[in-house]
């Protein structure tokens, strides 16, 4: 391991470089709220942050990473458009043997900004190429707005879109609902059962025969689900034709102009990617105008999709290629959704702004230019 | 230095595993007064009994203080990160069953799969604010599991006892908890899920890979395994 001196003036170099590119450098506190963190991520965090308590402000995390504090920083006030940057240490519980670290520098850069969210895609990933560029990485694009578009495109139900939108991030569980949509997986028998019963029986009446109510959620809430279900079982399935272009934009991968140029032929099958496939070629265009060698672009339409949880657009990720068994040096992409999510949660209604951004390792960048990693 | 063999220090489990041992030729006896807890072992060359609460077994398997130990396979799941890393199953002793599992109101007669239970909570979480909560001791099996399952928007609140009434109390909205006949979960208007059992837990025979295995201690082991007519892993 390298000396903790060196990683953080790594750091500092990183974040004085993101300053020169107009960021405003921002702290964040390491105690961070629990219930924020959870209500984000769900339960899963809890196994890879640290939980504390304080004895008045409750369960408190140390921060897995910048990008909620510094969102809820902008969200309460930051002019726009802003540009911010960061650099400190993060903390991750680790659950398995290995070598993966628990705590870590990560030095950051953050667009908030309204136009041109294309350009602004393009700014974060040409800074971070210029910045690794002696290390000679390996970078990795994905867009998960075209998946999004993909699935909002399927001709079947608002209900059945929101279950597959719901589970974009967790694939195994997208490929269940998509299975049963698809009429590839027959419905469980208690819920083949419940529709039966359902055509001669209102809901109100079987819940009031099946046991006492019990607990939080009403019998109005339970019977609107079943009636809900009633009307999914008299759904069509998604067509055969149609999951095949979705499994086809799924499994896309290759260098950034042969996938656009396939993107534009599923268009012809499904026109409700068109916006997401013309800011692909907005963004490609974007990048080759700071330099970026597109044609060499790896391009991979699930990139990130199981690791980078609300992420909902534009995703990067810089690899060491000769060293595949350590983490990305690099990661980012677009988090409009979050932003979303954040407003909500602030007095005032629901407030969003597009952002862009992504983290780099100094650690790592330190070990792999001395050959140390 | 002898072999260290941690078992339960009372109650059922303990008995039923004096009684295991006993069907294959090693006699297991507590000794001293009742309120001692030392014990000696016949039968077996070089094998010490030392006599633990069944909770505390699966720490001292990770720590390495004992080189076997008898408890429940899901203590051992729930206690150790990387479980199977610190702690390898010899063997399964058939006794103790118990199966860890998800239950939620029998009145919920749109929910019996963890499919139903996924998106009842993301309906539940857009009415009431709050994800739905699952009350439990078992955080990390259960954790595990709905990740592995891709269930989102629960959260898990703790319950130390008496967890198949937090639903009642309006505490929690699901449970997971520990049912050998599923009589309690009945008498509280609860139901298992079709797909809801988590682990199928069972007194079991662990091996510890980090105790000290040198000084007697090896062959100590290959006795008793041969005694017990148990094969070994390979590499300790």
């Amino acid at each position: 391991m390298q000396g903790k001196a060196a990683i953080r003036a790594e750091a500092q170099r990183l974040l004085d470089r993101f300053v020169q590119a107009g960021a405003q450098p921002v702290e964040a506190d390491i105690l961070q709220p629990a219930e924020t963190l959870l209500d984000l991520y769900g339960e899963d965090i809890r196994a890879r942050a640290y939980v504390t308590s304080d004895p008045l402000q409750g369960e408190m995390m140390l921060r897995p990473d910048f990008t909620v504090p510094v969102v809820q920083m902008h969200m309460e006030g930051g002019a726009e458009p802003a540009r911010y940057a960061y650099a400190g240490e993060v903390f991750r519980r680790q659950e398995h043997r290995g070598r993966r670290a628990r705590e870590y520098f990560q030095a950051g850069f953050e667009i908030f900004a309204r136009d041109n969210r294309e350009a602004a895609d393009a700014e974060v990933f040409a800074l971070f190429a210029e910045v690794l560029a002696p290390l000679r990485l390996r970078p990795a694009t994905g867009d998960i707005g075209i998946l999004r578009a993909a699935v909002e495109g399927l001709s079947t139900s608002p209900a059945r879109k929101a279950a597959l939108l719901r589970h974009i991030w967790r694939p195994q569980r997208f490929r269940a609902l998509l299975d049963r949509f698809g009429g590839r997986l027959a419905a469980p028998e208690a819920r083949k059962r419940l529709i039966e019963t359902l055509a001669h029986s209102t809901p109100e009446d079987l819940i009031a025969a099946a046991a006492p109510r019990i607990g939080l959620r009403t019998p109005d809430e339970i019977a609107s689900r079943a009636r809900a279900l009633a009307e999914d079982a008299a759904v069509a399935p998604i067509s055969a034709a149609e999951v095949d272009v979705l499994e086809d934009v799924l499994k896309l991968r290759g260098k950034a102009p042969a996938a656009l140029a396939h993107l534009r032929d599923v268009v012809v099958d499904l026109p409700a990617i068109q916006p997401a496939v013309n800011r692909l070629a907005r963004r490609l265009e974007a990048l080759a105008a700071r330099g970026i060698d597109v044609d060499d672009l790896d391009f991979e339409a699930s990139h990130g999709r199981s690791t980078m949880e609300y992420y909902d657009g534009f995703v990067f990720s810089f690899h060491a290629e000769a060293r595949p068994e350590l983490p990305p040096v690099a990661t980012g992409g677009r988090y409009d959704a979050l932003t979303r999510v954040l407003g909500q949660s602030r007095q005032g209604g629901a407030r969003e702004i597009p952002a862009v951004g992504g983290v780099i390792r100094p650690g790592l960048v330190v070990a792999l230019r001395e050959g140390t990693a | 230095m002898s072999l260290k063999i941690g078992v339960p220090s009372k109650g059922r489990l303990m008995d039923k595993t004096f009684d295991w041992f006993g069907a294959r030729g090693v006699r297991m006896a507590r000794t001293g007064s009742e309120r001692e807890y030392s014990g000696r072992v016949e039968g077996a060359e070089g094998v010490e009994l030392v006599l633990l609460s069944a909770g505390e077994i699966p720490r001292e398997l990770a720590a390495g203080r004992i080189h076997l130990g008898v408890t429940g396979s899901d203590l051992v799941r729930e206690k150790l990160a990387d479980w199977d890393s610190e702690a390898r199953a010899l063997a399964s002793l058939g006794f103790g069953h118990a199966d860890l599992i998800l239950a939620v109101p029998a009145c919920w007669i749109d929910v019996d799969t963890l499919d139903d239970l996924d998106a009842a909570a993301a309906a539940f979480r857009a009415a009431h604010g709050h994800r739905l909560r699952i009350a439990t001791k078992y955080h990390r099996l259960v954790r595990e599991f709905l990740r592995e399952m891709g269930v989102a928007d629960y959260q898990l609140v703790d319950s130390q006892g008496a967890t198949e009434g937090t639903v009642k109390n309006l505490t929690a909205e699901a449970i997971a908890d520990i049912t050998s006949t599923g009589e309690t979960l009945r008498a509280n208007h609860l139901k298992v899920l079709s797909d809801g059992v988590i682990h199928r837990s069972q007194a079991t025979l662990f091996l510890a890979p980090g105790a000290d295995w040198q000084n007697g201690a090896l062959p100590a082991l290959e006795g008793l395994a041969e005694t017990l007519g148990l094969d070994l892993p390979d590499g300790i």
